[in-house]
């Protein structure tokens, strides 16, 4: 079996045969064909740049693998910042003795999604570890797009926008738990790992007001909710029951004890709109392939600045918690 | 997921609290004896909604909380004994012993590993046969047949390299000690049903004969722990004290003979066990019968496990706590020297933990 040796690495004739053999097969685009050391842009507006490192175990999950979520992470990224993703750059640290096939099929995903997404690899590097250095492969993209809707921001919430998430949470975050080697459950779902520009685009280019979106990736829907509770200084108020959750990740959450709202998400967006474009946008998101499983799941009040309050419906309250520490299992 | 779903309804959850009321004439205290209900409680939030004279006293059964420092230390010293592995469950990673915690022994190096199930230390034993492997286990009733499981196999597929450190301890005899002490008035308990699914309910008859007490054995959803509330007060109401149970759609009254005869086969009561907050309780624990003592760790390192008694650090409450005493908000250090990724005491590491609890749900109360 065909192996990456540190030699691929190296700089010199295998390197440049991995370049043209792999990397331009699948990338191939003019920019990056040139070969030189950087790639030459031209950009004529406001650009977002922002960057990802993925190291995610194992690398090859129900859904995808961590070619197609080095993608869709920074796609994701760069759209919820109301910019248009168009340049990426991809990054490998390969631990030496990696399987070339496997190699072959992350970048081949990387492809695949980079076109769905109609965005460009214009520059990379490759980086060949010894044994241990890494586990397996790690990948950094960067990216650049064109700021569509300028003014978004954590900050930007306001008294009476409504809080919606497009789908089911804690999807990716759940997948990955349950083929974790020390788990070993059977669950009968996949990772929602999705570029999320056209949704975004189709929001954007109806006149909804938007005031922040985010990718609920690490720390999930919680994390992203006391983000913004914190910097914008206002409280959300979210209905638990109206939060969208697959069965099988709550199964898995009342096995391990872990929250579905703590979970990773990799094709969903959360969205704070004006409260007046409330089912409007509900009914455009719900339009969309990715979207059928949107809900507006709560409000902004000021009741209680900097926290997540989460509401049941016979009355109780209680705080949405943000992720900490490690996710460890309970005992019994 | 259905039955869940059931469980948790807002309507049914609603039609419980009415009939609550209806019941409620004077004031109650129930002991909820498990820190898995505890959770449940501040989770759905309660005590919000319940008449204000039922008051929740939290009890001692988290097995993390009960176990004093010395035993914490125990698992410390383990992981440092070269060619070892210590295995253990999550919970157990932050709980500070009295200089150190595993998940801080870990990170210098040491290989202390966390599984979901003790099966899963063969697998571990099996990769590493050039090295022993030491499962510290704790837990009350429902755990210990899973781990009685592990010595079944581990002696029948002729292991060499498997060890124990057995910390497994009894639900009922710390009920005792806490009726016994007067500290606190407790005038019924909610009992976990996942011992009695073991156990069965008989456990309790001493109890309620002695303290005339009803004792409920009950779920671990809303609507669970909302009927064992309306059991109890109908007890009262017929001026019954009985055994009964909520928790009918997993307990029989006689348990689990089998995992009953599995934990017979390998582990004896010990004379005395010394627990956190509460001390010396005769017949509370659980430990390796003679004739398996080539296994068990605490034999086997008998010369490295320190016994000496260490006191909890002198603000942190969670003895008190466990005895029924006080509750979290009544300790100093309560959310700020003491949170569950710095924590002081156990009850706020584990996620059985009163405190945690607390620190996760209380603080809604007042918004």
């Amino acid at each position: 079996m065909k192996e990456i040796l540190l030699s691929h690495g190296g700089g010199g004739r295998e390197t440049q045969e991995l370049i043209r053999e792999l990397f331009l097969k699948y990338f191939s685009n003019p920019v990056l064909n040139a070969l030189e050391d950087s790639a030459i842009l031209r950009v004529n507006s406001k650009i977002a740049f922002t960057t990802d490192s993925f190291t995610v175990s194992p690398p090859f999950f129900k859904g995808g693998n961590i070619g197609k979520l080095s993608i869709v992470g920074t796609v994701n990224d760069l759209s919820v910042m109301g910019a248009k993703p168009y340049y990426l750059s991809a990054g490998f640290l390969i631990e030496e003795g990696f399987p070339y096939h496997e190699l072959e099929e992350i970048v081949k995903s990387m492809s695949d999604e980079a076109n769905k997404a109609c965005v460009k690899i214009v520059t990379g590097d490759t980086k060949v570890v010894p044994r241990g250095n890494v586990d397996r492969i790690f990948i950094n993209t960067s990216g650049i797009g064109e700021v569509i809707c300028e003014g978004l921001s954590a900050s930007n919430l306001r008294e009476g926008d409504a809080i919606i998430i497009s789908g089911t949470t804690g999807d990716h975050g759940a997948c990955i738990m349950a083929m974790r080697e020390d788990i070993g459950f059977d669950i009968d779902m996949e990772s929602d790992c999705r570029a999320m520009w056209d949704m975004v685009d189709m929001v954007l280019t109806n006149a909804i007001e938007v005031h922040a979106m985010r990718d609920p990736t690490r720390g999930g829907l919680s994390a992203v909710l006391n983000e913004w509770a914190a910097q914008s200084n206002i409280t959300i108020e979210v209905e638990e029951e109206s939060i969208p959750v697959k069965d099988p990740v709550s199964g898995l959450c009342e096995l391990l004890g872990f929250d579905p709202f703590h979970l990773a998400c990799e094709g969903k967006i959360v969205f704070a709109v004006s409260g007046n474009d409330k089912e409007r946008a509900l009914d455009i998101i719900r339009r969309h392939p990715a979207g059928k499983d949107a809900e507006a799941i709560g409000k902004v009040t000021l009741s209680s600045p900097g926290r997540v309050i989460l509401k049941s419906s016979w009355g109780t309250r209680r705080i949405m918690e943000p992720p900490a520490g490690e996710l460890l299992p309970r005992i019994c | 997921m259905d039955i869940i779903k059931e469980l948790r309804d807002g309507a049914r959850i609603s039609a419980l609290i009415k009939a609550i009321e209806r019941f409620s004439d004077t004031p109650v205290n129930i002991m909820e004896i498990c820190g898995g209900q505890t959770h449940i409680i501040m989770k759905y939030g309660l005590p919000q909604i319940l008449p204000e004279n039922i008051e929740f006293i939290h009890g001692p059964g988290c097995p993390v909380c009960v176990m004093p420092k010395e035993r914490i230390d125990h698992a410390i010293s383990l992981a440092n004994q070269d060619n070892v592995i210590l295995v253990t469950l999550g919970d157990m990673m932050r709980v500070p012993g009295s200089k150190s915690a595993l998940i801080k022994e870990r990170a210098s190096g040491r290989d202390v590993r966390t599984v979901y199930s003790p099966i899963d230390v063969l697998k571990i034993a099996k990769e590493n046969s050039g090295k022993r492997v030491i499962y510290f286990a704790i837990g009350f009733e429902t755990t210990t047949p899973m781990t009685a499981a592990l010595m079944e196999v581990s002696i029948k597929e002729s292991f060499k390299n498997i060890f124990f450190h057995i910390n497994h301890v009894l639900v009922p005899p710390p009920i005792h000690t806490i009726m016994q002490s007067g500290d606190v008035k407790i005038d019924a308990f909610i009992a976990p049903g996942h011992v009695s699914v073991i156990t069965g309910t008989g456990i309790y008859k001493p109890i309620v004969e002695m303290y005339k007490t009803p004792v409920v054995v009950t779920g671990f959803e809303p609507v669970d722990i909302l009927e064992a509330v309306l059991m109890i007060l109908r007890q009262f109401h017929d001026k019954r004290s009985e055994v009964e149970t909520q928790y009918r759609r997993a307990v029989r009254a006689e348990g689990n003979t089998k995992a009953q005869q599995l934990i017979d086969k390998y582990l004896a009561v010990r004379d005395t066990f010394r627990w956190r907050g509460l001390g010396d309780i005769p017949k509370s624990g659980l430990m390796i019968r003679d004739e398996f003592a080539f296994m068990d760790a605490e034999k086997v390192y008998k010369d490295i496990l320190p016994d000496k008694s260490i006191d909890d650090h002198k603000v942190c409450r969670c003895g008190d706590i466990l005895r029924g005493k006080a509750k979290p908000l009544n300790c100093s250090v309560f959310g700020t020297a003491c949170t569950p990724e710095n924590p002081l005491g156990a009850c706020m590491v584990s996620s059985e933990g009163s405190c945690h609890a607390y620190f996760k749900y209380k603080k809604a109360v007042d918004i």
